[in-house]
């Protein structure tokens, strides 16, 4: 699983990498996690809110940051 | 937080009654802050109400849980509305709309969509690559700093209906007049080419599509909290120099410098208020100290504008998108704006 968050580096981007981070590991998931931080590429995958969420170049989550909890659940759905 | 815990109800009913029993409280600790404050620091302590020493700490203690009782609610209200909203809702929206009709939408929309200036610079690629308009594209920007929510829950709490009215009305002209000027400017040429270049890929997702009642309460909370966790030195200072200026300024200090006989104190009030960086938290309770001190709401009104809409780490991100020349023309349209109306206020009402 490939996972990537996108953010230009404000305090919301880091906190969602850190919540994904968490989620990753408490379910011991074999996941490469990526920051994204150039615009253009950003806008590249259609979001204009960060910061977002993108799993296998599909973005599931975008303009929040979730609880550890809900990015765990999220992930789980998509790994099924 | 225990009402937090309150509110993460599994059932509808649940929910409503963790909401009604919140709100009352929130009621009711608002109508008992003065007499709670009065009896304490007057009845208990024994300070004297008209002394410099007692009315500074009254307003100090009165005023700081005042304004955390109103940030709570109104931020958590605000939220939970805003979360109809989304910056993806507001593109279709305003894609494919003229100038002029399409500014006063951006205005109006930059007011109720939920949207952090750090997102600024995507929204902005997002706006212009879907065929937004430059100048209705701005009229958003403008209008979602200048009108926040902070802003308004003070500004009602201490001012009543009127001024928080004038601040909106004010507001929402400035960023459709703005934001015309700029469209009238052919500023194209002065945006980065690469955000003209930049495809929109990939499938949108509507950031609030989706969420249940329980979700949006959620949030609501936790905004509440981050905005807390981020105002609250700003607010504190902001108090303290509001108390300090209450129980120690001399009645004639402001108003001989900066009164209605200064012709020059919006301009100059407006020209301090860009470069400090706070937010309406800090600012608010420090207009209400000067104004009681007999400054006219214009003049306090337009400093306050100054600070909350042109703040430097958000120029400095769009300085990714726009040249140097666009960000100088977008700072002088904006504090003209305010200056106008900082003057147009005192002429209207006076003190």
């Amino acid at each position: 699983m490939k996972i990537k968050v996108l953010g230009p580096g404000c305090a919301n981007c880091v906190n969602l990498e850190r919540v994904t981070r968490e989620a990753v590991a408490t379910m011991g998931l074999d996941a490469q996690i990526e920051k994204v931080t150039d615009f253009a590429t950003i806008v590249g995958y259609g979001v204009m809110s960060t910061p977002a969420l993108v799993v296998d170049e599909k973005v599931v989550l975008s303009g929040r940051v979730p609880t550890a909890a809900a990015v765990r659940e999220l992930l789980e759905s998509l790994a099924s | 937080m225990s009402v937090a815990e309150r509110l993460r109800a599994r059932t509808p009913t649940r929910r409503w009654v963790g909401l009604g029993v919140a709100a009352a409280g929130w009621f009711a600790a608002y109508e008992l802050n003065r007499p709670l404050w009065d009896w304490l620091l007057f009845d208990v302590v024994g300070l004297d109400p008209d002394s410099r020493l007692g009315s500074g700490v009254h307003f100090f203690f009165y005023d700081s849980v005042k304004i955390a009782l109103l940030l709570v609610g109104i931020i958590f209200v605000v939220t939970v509305l805003r979360s109809f909203m989304s910056v993806e809702r507001t593109r279709a929206l305003l894609g494919g709309k003229r100038e002029g009709v399409g500014n006063v939408m951006a205005a109006g929309l930059g007011v109720i969509t939920p949207f952090c200036s750090c997102s600024a610079v995507p929204a902005f690629i997002g706006f212009v690559a879907a065929g937004v308009p430059l100048g209705v594209t701005m009229s958003f920007l403008i209008a979602s700093p200048l009108i926040n929510e902070v802003a308004i829950a003070l500004l009602f709490g201490m001012f009543g209906i009127g001024p928080t009215l004038m601040y909106v009305g004010a507001g929402l002209t400035i960023a459709i007049i703005a934001g015309l000027v700029l469209g009238r400017l052919k500023v194209e040429r002065w945006v980065e080419p690469f955000v003209f270049e930049t495809r929109l890929g990939g499938q949108l997702i509507d950031s609030t599509l989706g969420l249940s009642w329980d979700d949006r309460i959620q949030i609501g909370i936790e905004e509440v909290g981050t905005i807390l966790r981020k105002i609250w030195p700003y607010l504190l200072v902001g108090i303290g120099l509001g108390a300090a200026i209450h129980g120690w300024a001399p009645e004639d200090f402001f108003t001989s410098y900066a009164g209605v006989s200064n012709p020059f104190a919006v301009l100059i009030a407006v020209l301090i208020g860009i470069p400090l960086y706070s937010n309406a938290a800090g600012i608010m309770p420090l207009v209400q100290a000067l104004h009681d001190k007999g400054l006219p709401m214009g003049t306090l009104l337009a400093f306050m504008m100054a600070v909350v809409a042109l703040s430097l780490p958000e120029l400095i991100l769009l300085r990714r998108v726009l040249r140097p020349q666009l960000i100088a023309t977008f700072v002088g349209v904006v504090t003209l704006g305010i200056i106008a109306v900082g003057y147009l206020f005192n002429a209207v009402i006076g003190v």
